[in-house]
């Protein structure tokens, strides 16, 4: 149950302009939970080179000597009474996964910076939180009072942040005053390869001053261009794009709740009003959405978010609330308030500029808008690839004849689509109901090789053959597939009770049905349909 | 105190039936079928704004399709269809083809499929297709014996059906028929083709549609064919395929020749 919780740390740099300001947390070592109090160190452990190896360790272990990358044989040796775990990486990712979940709160940026850490672009944010400072000081001290170990920075580029986050936590570097803040540090800090921090040491350049202070080429000959671009970076000149999880909404309305909220009605209504003031913003310019996004945010740091597709811009704030009522209601693991929730947000991650259309006296634009409203409503509650509509396909073939499409994205088109006119006055050449894939049938024998069945068996129930219409011979689409594709014969047939089918033999009789001497072989029949 | 009684009883009922018959605009829409008998005994035809079952064996599934489809067609008017299909049912009896229903005479592009994965779901996807006025008609496809689909079920759907005027139409495949506040109640399956050459080709679809409740009238059974240039149900016709037509510059050789072929 106490498994080690990589460690987090906030660190924040700050980009070239006074633009972007980025914040990262970086984790590098763990702390196991409940075992705090104990004067035993306490390692992770990771299997490197079939020998088990220091992947992670708490303050007490490195007060005892020990380090990371150190084989455990060596560490026991140092400290018998030392406390392993077993290294879980899926698990820790998960954990940064959800903490990143969690900084969705303070800003919609959050990169991932696998292992152990996380950018935040608090560019234009930090005065929602009182500055920079005190946000610093919520996000840090929110993670450290969950048991994670965090050393967190902001600055201007996010590689700077990173660099000063290795050495220690809390720093803040003013725009331009990334050199002067860098300088200091250990090599170590910056990240790069243990070959290139060794050979730099053996160079006798100690902190990232003496490094920069040499000229670039003499760097790069040696390091490559890779570290120099790095080193660059953490120096303020220039700066590494971070890419965030969640393309930016465009537009985001949240409530945040001094007191959480945990009932119903209360949430209900939150939800309400973030519709209103949602659709107010994204009226100001004639924008519609087509994708919403809520999301709850609990007290205990669990991020649930709900997710809603329309079929076209939705402009009414009782639609979007009956939407997400309808996605509520039918969740199946309904939403868990825990012990309350203290951040609602509601989000428009897709819009689009919506066209104010007059309504016809006869009401056709009205109608086609209420088809599409219920499409949203039961999609919102059973999934949008579960309401589907019908589009025609240009091929021979009969079951992908029709294109099942998701309904509110393409009403539109299958409205318009053109389906291949029936012949007046000939019964039905098409069966009703199709068989995705053909069922096999037994036939115990054919008058002619090529002709049809006289009785077949299917599902366990003979039918005795009355009428036969056919055959109508279907190729298959060889240009489309490799191998050898069977030609279809289907016949049209009627048993005696009246029920009717369409069945085919697969395979043409004299050219295809042989094998390798020539000597022919027993067909496969199929039913693929049943005519009304 | 008797009288005193009654006369509350009489009064109860007089409640009751303006509660059932509230929606009397809507009930009163009836759409003829086509089929002179059956419309007699439906008084008309079917009524709009209510619900019909139409049950059939898991075997004759496409038959009981092909019928449910020819009612939606003649009450749909041209509204767009919406058809919820348990998966299940999609499973046994196959998927719905689109080319088929238009060889019916149906119309792919009004029809939206819900495929729901279990009968909760379709009944609330139904129940809720049931309240937009703006479409024809709403098809529930069900397969087997159903415990939710009872009388408090039925009961909403009519409601729901009567408050809007859409039409609901249930097909029941492989179900035994319980108690409801369905309109009318058929069972369906294939009827044979007119007798003829086994070479023949078969004509236009044919149903055996019994009518084994109707609310408002008595019931019955009938042979029906569909016909799908006309879109309308009619008495079967006696020959599968359509007969060229007497000629008409030649009237002696025409009634002979129409007694020729009704021989």
């Amino acid at each position: 149950m106490t498994m080690c919780k990589s460690g987090e740390g906030a660190q924040v740099p700050r980009e070239t302009g006074p633009l972007t300001r980025i914040a990262s947390n970086d984790a590098i070592r763990p702390l196991p939970m409940g075992e705090v109090k104990k004067e035993t160190p306490s390692v992770v452990v990771i299997k490197e080179h079939n020998a088990l190896v220091i992947h992670s360790l708490d303050d007490i272990a490195v007060r005892s000597g020990l380090s990371i990358g150190l084989p455990l044989a060596n560490a026991r040796a140092i400290c018998p009474e030392l406390t392993v775990y077993d290294a879980d990486e899926a698990a820790d990712a998960k954990t940064l996964n959800d903490i990143a979940d969690w900084c969705d709160r303070f800003t919609p940026l959050v990169a991932l910076d696998p292992p152990s850490g996380l950018f935040l672009d608090i560019t234009g944010c930090a005065h929602l939180f009182g500055g920079e400072r005190a946000m610093l000081q919520i996000i840090c001290g929110a993670l450290a009072r969950r048991g994670f170990a965090v050393s967190g920075a902001i600055a201007a580029t996010s590689v700077c942040a990173r660099t000063l986050t290795r050495h220690s936590s809390g720093r803040i570097i003013e725009d331009g005053a990334e050199t002067d803040a860098v300088a200091p540090l250990p090599i170590s800090a910056l990240g790069a390869d243990d070959a290139i921090t060794k050979g730099l040491r053996r160079a006798g350049l100690k902190t990232i001053g003496d490094v920069a202070a040499r000229t670039r080429h003499e760097i790069t000959a040696r390091f490559g261009a890779a570290f120099t671009t790095r080193l660059e970076h953490a120096l303020g000149q220039g700066d590494a794009p971070i890419s965030p999880r969640k393309p930016l909404p465009d537009y985001i309305v949240e409530k945040r709740f001094p007191e959480p909220v945990t009932t119903e009605p209360m949430i209900a209504m939150t939800l309400q009003n973030l519709a209103r003031m949602l659709v107010q913003a994204m009226d100001k310019q004639g924008k519609g959405a087509r994708k919403l996004e809520a999301a709850f945010f609990r007290t205990d740091g669990a991020v649930r978010t709900l997710a809603v597709e329309t079929g076209r811009a939705v402009t009414k704030p009782e639609v979007i609330d009956r939407l997400f009522r309808e996605r509520l209601d039918a969740l199946s693991d309904p939403l868990d308030p825990g012990f309350g929730f203290d951040l609602i947000r509601l989000s428009a991650s897709r819009t689009e500029i919506v066209v104010q259309q007059q309504r016809d006296l006869d009401a056709h634009v009205h109608d086609n808008d209420e088809l599409a409203a219920l499409i949203d409503r039961i999609a919102a509650r059973i999934g949008g690839k579960r309401v589907v509509v019908h589009l025609p396909e240009d091929t021979h073939i009969p079951e992908r004849a029709a294109l099942a499409a998701s309904a509110q994205h393409h009403l539109a088109a299958a409205s318009h689509a053109v389906w291949p006119a029936r012949a007046e006055g000939e019964p039905p050449l098409r069966p009703l109901r199709l068989f995705e894939r053909p069922e096999p049938i037994k036939v115990p024998f054919a008058t002619v090789p090529d002709g049809p069945p006289h009785r077949f068996t299917w599902r366990r129930a003979t039918h005795q053959v009355v009428r036969v219409e056919g055959p109508e011979r279907i190729a298959m689409e060889w240009w489309q597939r490799d191998g050898k594709v069977l030609t279809r014969d289907y016949f049209r047939v009627e048993d005696e009770q009246g029920l009717r089918f369409w069945i085919f033999r697969d395979g043409l009789y004299d050219s295809e049905l042989a094998d390798e001497d020539g000597k022919p072989v027993p067909a496969n029949w199929f039913v693929h349909g049943l005519f009304a | 105190m008797t009288s005193a009684r009654l006369s509350t009883l009489a009064s109860l009922r007089g409640r009751i039936e303006r509660i059932e018959t509230s929606n009397e605009a809507h009930a009163l829409q009836r759409i003829a079928l086509g089929h002179a008998g059956a419309d007699a005994m439906l008084k008309g035809g079917l009524a709009r704004a209510a619900v019909h079952e139409v049950f059939a064996e898991g075997r004759q599934g496409a038959s009981a399709t092909g019928f449910i489809a020819g009612l939606a067609g003649r009450l749909a008017a041209r509204k767009p269809l919406v058809w919820v299909r348990q998966d299940f049912s999609e499973i046994e009896s196959g998927a719905l083809s689109m080319n088929g229903l238009s060889e019916l005479g149906l119309d792919p592009r009004l029809l939206v499929t819900v495929r729901a994965a279990d009968i909760d779901n379709a009944l609330r996807t139904t129940a809720d297709a049931l309240a937009c006025d703006a479409l024809g008609a709403v098809i529930m496809e069900v397969w087997g014996d159903a415990r939710q689909l009872d009388l408090v079920a039925s009961r909403k759907l009519t409601l729901a059906s009567q408050s809007s005027g859409v039409p609901a139409l249930l097909l029941r495949l492989a179900a035994t028929p319980l108690p409801s506040t369905a309109e009318t109640r058929w069972i369906v399956r294939a009827a044979h083709s007119p007798p003829g050459a086994s070479w023949s080709a078969w004509g236009a679809p044919l149903f055996d549609a019994q009518l084994v409740r109707n609310r408002h009238g008595p019931v019955g059974r009938w042979i029906m064919e569909w016909k799908c240039d006309e879109c309308l149900f009619s008495e079967p016709s006696a020959y599968p395929q359509p007969v060229a037509a007497a000629p008409a510059h030649r009237s002696d050789r025409a009634a002979t020749g129409a007694h020729r072929l009704a021989s």
